[in-house]
C-alpha cells in the first residue's frame, strides 16, 4: 500500500510541467540567441562555437560516466566517426547536388555515431568499471590508429575537408558566415541537451543510474545490467556523433586529431571538472574549459600544467566537480544563512588566490629561466617587466605564495566553523 | 634465417621491457584492484631522472638511484593520493591516476622541455658484441636482456620463497585475515606500489637510451602495457610474461616483414585495378604488414576480449 502512494507521489511532478522545469531551458535559449549581440567579434564566435560542440560532447560523455558509471577512455572515436561521415555527406552533396540542407547534417552524424556504438557496445558493455575502461582505451587506440591507415574513409594525415555552403539554402541562408553557423550549432546544442536530459528521466535513464550504483540489485529486480548499459552506450554514441557533425559544420575539416586519444582524455577532463554528478555539470565544465583553453593559452605556455594540476586537485578534493561545489551551497541558501559565509570566504579565498598567483608566478619565472633562448633574460609577468635570472624576482614570488598560503591556512578554521554554522538550522542540532 | 634470429632477439628485448612494466602494473592491480594509469609515467620519470643523474655522475649510479627515487615517489603517491581517493571507489581511482599521468607529462615538459634529451647508453657498453649475418648486435641490448631476466628472477624469488612474498600473496587474496594476523596491510600496499613503480623506473632507465627520452614516451608505451595485461589476464604474473613476449615478437616480426595485402587480394582472385584512386579498397592494395604492426596488439586485445574475456591466464573476474 505504501508502495503505491509512494509511486504516485513520484510520478505526478513528472507528468505535469512546472515553470521551474521549463525556465532553465527558456533561459538557456534566450541566452544563446542574445549572446552574439553582446560578443560580436569573430574570435568570440569561434570560441562560442567551440564551446557548444564541447558542451554536447561532454553531455554525451556524461551519459556514460556520470549517469551510467562507465569510464571511457576512447569516446572521441564516436565523435570522430560521426564527423568524418558528415564530411563525406557534405562532399557528396557538393559533388552530386543532393538536396540536403546543412542543418540536418547532425542527424546523420548521430546515426553514424549510433551505428558504431552499437557494434562496439555489443561486446564492450558486458562489464562496467575497469574492464570497460580498458576495452574503451584499446578500441579507441585501434580506431584512432586506423584513421591514418584507411585513407579512403579518413583521408590519412591531412584529413577530410569540405565546403558547407553547397547544401540546400534554408530560408535563403547559405551558411557563408560564422554567425549563421552559430545559430545552427546553437539549435543543435539546445535540442541535444534537452533530449539528453529527457533521456535521463526515462525509465532507461533511471535504470542506468541504478545499474551504476548497484548492478547486482538491479539484476535482482529483473533488469539486465548489460542491456541497460548497452542502451546508455548507444545513446551516448548518438550524441557524440551529433557533436562530430557539429565539428564538421563548424570547421569544415576533420583530421585524425579529432579521434585521437588526446581528445578522449580532454573530454573526460572537461566532464569531471564540471562535475559528473549533476546533469548540468558537464555544461559548466565545457564553458570553463573552453574559456581557460582560449584565454589562458594566450598568456602562458604552461597552461596545460595548470590544467593538469587543477584536474588532479578536483579529483582529490572535490570529486563532485564545479557543479558539486555549487550544489553544496543549496542547503545553505535554503536556510537563508548565506550571509554567514561571505566574510569567511573572502578572508580565506582571497589569500588563497594570492597564493595561487604567487605559485604561478614562480613557475613562470622558473620556466622562463630554463627554456627561454640564451640571452633572452627579460620577461613580463602581470604587467611587470624584469630579469628572470634575477633571484629577487623568484624570492618575491615565493614570499607572496607562502604568505598567501599562510593567511589562507590560518583563516580556514574560521571558514570551517562558519560552514557548520551556516548548515545548521536554527534551533536544530548539527 | 639470420633475420629471424635478429628479430627473435629484438622481440625479446621489447617483450622483456614490456614485462618490467606490466609485472608491476599487474601486481598493483591484483592488490588494490586499481589500474595505475600513470604507471608508464613512472617509467618516463625513471628515464629522465637517470638522464639528469648521468649528467653529473654517469650512467651507472643512475641505474640504481633513479629507480629508488621513482619508487619513493610512487609510494608517496599511493600514501597521499591514491589512498585518499580510494574512498570514492574504483572509477575515481582510475581517473586520479589518469590525471596524474597528465600532470607528470606536463611537469616533465616543464622541467626538461618538449624535445628529446640526449640520454645515451654508457661508453662501456657502446660496442657490437657479436654479429649475425652481418647485422651487429649491440652489447647494450644483451645487457638489457640480462637485467630484465635478473629482475624477473629476483621478483619470482621474493614473491614465492620469502616471508615478505608470502605476506604479499596472502594479502592479495585475504587482506582482512592478514590484517587480523597483525600485518600492516596498508603498508604492504604502499610497499608493493613503490616496488612496482620502481620496476617501471628501472625499465625507463634502461630503455631511455634506446627508445629515446622524450615527454611522449610514457603515452607511447603506456597503452601497450595496458593491452599487455589485459591480454595476459588482469592480475596474472605469468600471463603478463607470456603476453609481453607475445607482443614483443608480434610487433618486431610485423615491423620487418615484407608481406603486402595486395598478394592476399590477388590470391583470392581480385585483380589490381588500373586506377587505384577509383577503388574503394585502394588502401588494402597498398597496405603492408609493417604499416599495421603497431595496431596488432590492439586487434589481438579485442579478439581476446571477445572470445576469452578473462585473458590468456586470468582466472578471476574483475
Amino acid at each position: 500500500m505504501t508502495d503505491t502512494t509512494h509511486k504516485s507521489a513520484v510520478s505526478t511532478p513528472a507528468s505535469r510541467l512546472t515553470l521551474g522545469q521549463v525556465a532553465p531551458w527558456l533561459f538557456a535559449i534566450a541566452f544563446l540567441v542574445l549572446l552574439p549581440f553582446v560578443f560580436k567579434s569573430n574570435a568570440a564566435l569561434t570560441i562560442m562555437n567551440q564551446m557548444m560542440i564541447t558542451i554536447v560532447f561532454a553531455l554525451a560523455y556524461n551519459m556514460l560516466l556520470g549517469q551510467g558509471g562507465m569510464l571511457s577512455f576512447g569516446h572521441a572515436v564516436y565523435l570522430g566517426f560521426g564527423g568524418f561521415m558528415c564530411m563525406h555527406i557534405m562532399n557528396a552533396v557538393e559533388d552530386n547536388g543532393l538536396p540536403l540542407p546543412l542543418p540536418l547534417l547532425p542527424i546523420f552524424g548521430g546515426l553514424f555515431g549510433l551505428g558504431l556504438a552499437t557494434i562496439i557496445g555489443s561486446f564492450s558493455t558486458r562489464r562496467a568499471g575497469t574492464v570497460f575502461a580498458m576495452i574503451s582505451l584499446g578500441i579507441g587506440e585501434l580506431i584512432a590508429a586506423c584513421t591514418v591507415i584507411i585513407v579512403v574513409l579518413f583521408g590519412g594525415e591531412e584529413g577530410i575537408s569540405g565546403d558547407r555552403t553547397y547544401g540546400l539554402p534554408v530560408f535563403g541562408y547559405e551558411f557563408l558566415q560564422q554567425i549563421e553557423v552559430y545559430y545552427v550549432l546553437g539549435f543543435w546544442t539546445v535540442l541535444s541537451a534537452l533530449l539528453m536530459y529527457l533521456f535521463s528521466r526515462t525509465p532507461v535513464g533511471r535504470m542506468a543510474n541504478a545499474v551504476r550504483d548497484n548492478p547486482e540489485r538491479a539484476e535482482f529486480l529483473g533488469y539486465s545490467a548489460r542491456w541497460v548499459r548497452f542502451y546508455s552506450f548507444c545513446a551516448s554514441g548518438f550524441f557524440a556523433g551529433v557533436a562530430g557533425a557539429m565539428v564538421a559544420i563548424n570547421y569544415e575539416i576533420l583530421t585524425e586529431q579529432s579521434m585521437s586519444a588526446t581528445q578522449s582524455g580532454v573530454i573526460l577532463l572537461v566532464a569531471f571538472l564540471g562535475g559528473v554528478g549533476f546533469f548540468f555539470g558537464p555544461i559548466i565544465g565545457a564553458i570553463v574549459f573552453t574559456l581557460l583553453q582560449s584565454v589562458l593559452s594566450l598568456y602562458t605556455e604552461i597552461w596545460q600544467l595548470y590544467l593538469g594540476a587543477l584536474f588532479l586537485a578536483t579529483v582529490m578534493f572535490f570529486p563532485g566537480g564545479l557543479a558539486g561545489v555549487l550544489m553544496m551551497h543549496v542547503p545553505v541558501a535554503r536556510l537563508g544563512k548565506f550571509g554567514l559565509l561571505v566574510m569567511p570566504y573572502i578572508k580565506t579565498l582571497l589569500p588563497a588566490l594570492v597564493s595561487v598567483i604567487g605559485v604561478s608566478a614562480l613557475m613562470e619565472i622558473i620556466f622562463h629561466y630554463r627554456h627561454a633562448p640564451p640571452g633572452d633574460e627579460e620577461m613580463t609577468l602581470f604587467w611587470v617587466t624584469f630579469d628572470s635570472h634575477n633571484l629577487l624576482a623568484m624570492l618575491i614570488a615565493f614570499v607572496v605564495a607562502a604568505a598567501g598560503f599562510w593567511v589562507a591556512k590560518r583563516n580556514s578554521g574560521e571558514l570551517r566553523n562558519a560552514w557548520h554554522a551556516a548548515n545548521t538550522p536554527d534551533g536544530g542540532r548539527a | 634465417m639470420d633475420l629471424v634470429v635478429i628479430n627473435l632477439i629484438d622481440g625479446l628485448v621489447t617483450g622483456l621491457l614490456l614485462f618490467m612494466l606490466s609485472s608491476g602494473l599487474t601486481l598493483i592491480f591484483s592488490m588494490m584492484g586499481v589500474l595505475n594509469f600513470a604507471h608508464a609515467s613512472f617509467y618516463m620519470l625513471g628515464a629522465y631522472f637517470a638522464y639528469q643523474i648521468s649528467l653529473y655522475v654517469g650512467f651507472w649510479p643512475g641505474l640504481l638511484i633513479a629507480p629508488l627515487i621513482v619508487g619513493v615517489l610512487g609510494a608517496l603517491v599511493e600514501r597521499y593520493g591514491l589512498r585518499r581517493v580510494h574512498q570514492y571507489g574504483h572509477v575515481p581511482e582510475l581517473i586520479f591516476t589518469f590525471g596524474l599521468a597528465l600532470l607528470i607529462e606536463e611537469v616533465v615538459q616543464f622541467i626538461w622541455g618538449k624535445n628529446i634529451v640526449p640520454f645515451d647508453e654508457p661508453e662501456l657498453l657502446n660496442f657490437a658484441l657479436f654479429s649475425i649475418g652481418g647485422n651487429a648486435i649491440p652489447a647494450y641490448k644483451v645487457f638489457m636482456i640480462f637485467i630484465s631476466i635478473g629482475i624477473f628472477l629476483a621478483l619470482l624469488y621474493v614473491l614465492t620463497r620469502t616471508r615478505v612474498g608470502m605476506v604479499i600473496q596472502a594479502a592479495l587474496s585475504y587482506p582482512r585475515t592478514v590484517e587480523a594476523l597483525g600485518h600492516n596491510v596498508p603498508l604492504v600496499f604502499m610497499g608493493v606500489f613503490g616496488v612496482g613503480t620502481a620496476l617501471a623506473g628501472v625499465a625507463g632507465v634502461i630503455a631511455g637510451p634506446v627508445l629515446g627520452t622524450f615527454p611522449g614516451m610514457a603515452f607511447l608505451l603506456g597503452s601497450i602495457v595496458f593491452v599487455t595485461i589485459v591480454i595476459g589476464g588482469l592480475g596474472s604474473l605469468w600471463g603478463a610474461l607470456v603476453a609481453s613476449l607475445l607482443i614483443g615478437w608480434l610487433t618486431t616480426f610485423a615491423a620487418t616483414s615484407t608481406f603486402e595485402f595486395a598478394s592476399l587480394l590477388t590470391a583470392i582472385g581480385l585483380e589490381r585495378p588500373e586506377d587505384l584512386s577509383e577503388s574503394y579498397i585502394r588502401d588494402l592494395w597498398t597496405l603492408s604488414l609493417p604499416q599495421i604492426g603497431p595496431i596488432l596488439p590492439y586487434i589481438l586485445m579485442v579478439l581476446i576480449l571477445v572470445f576469452r574475456p578473462f585473458g590468456l591466464f586470468g582466472k578471476r573476474d574483475v
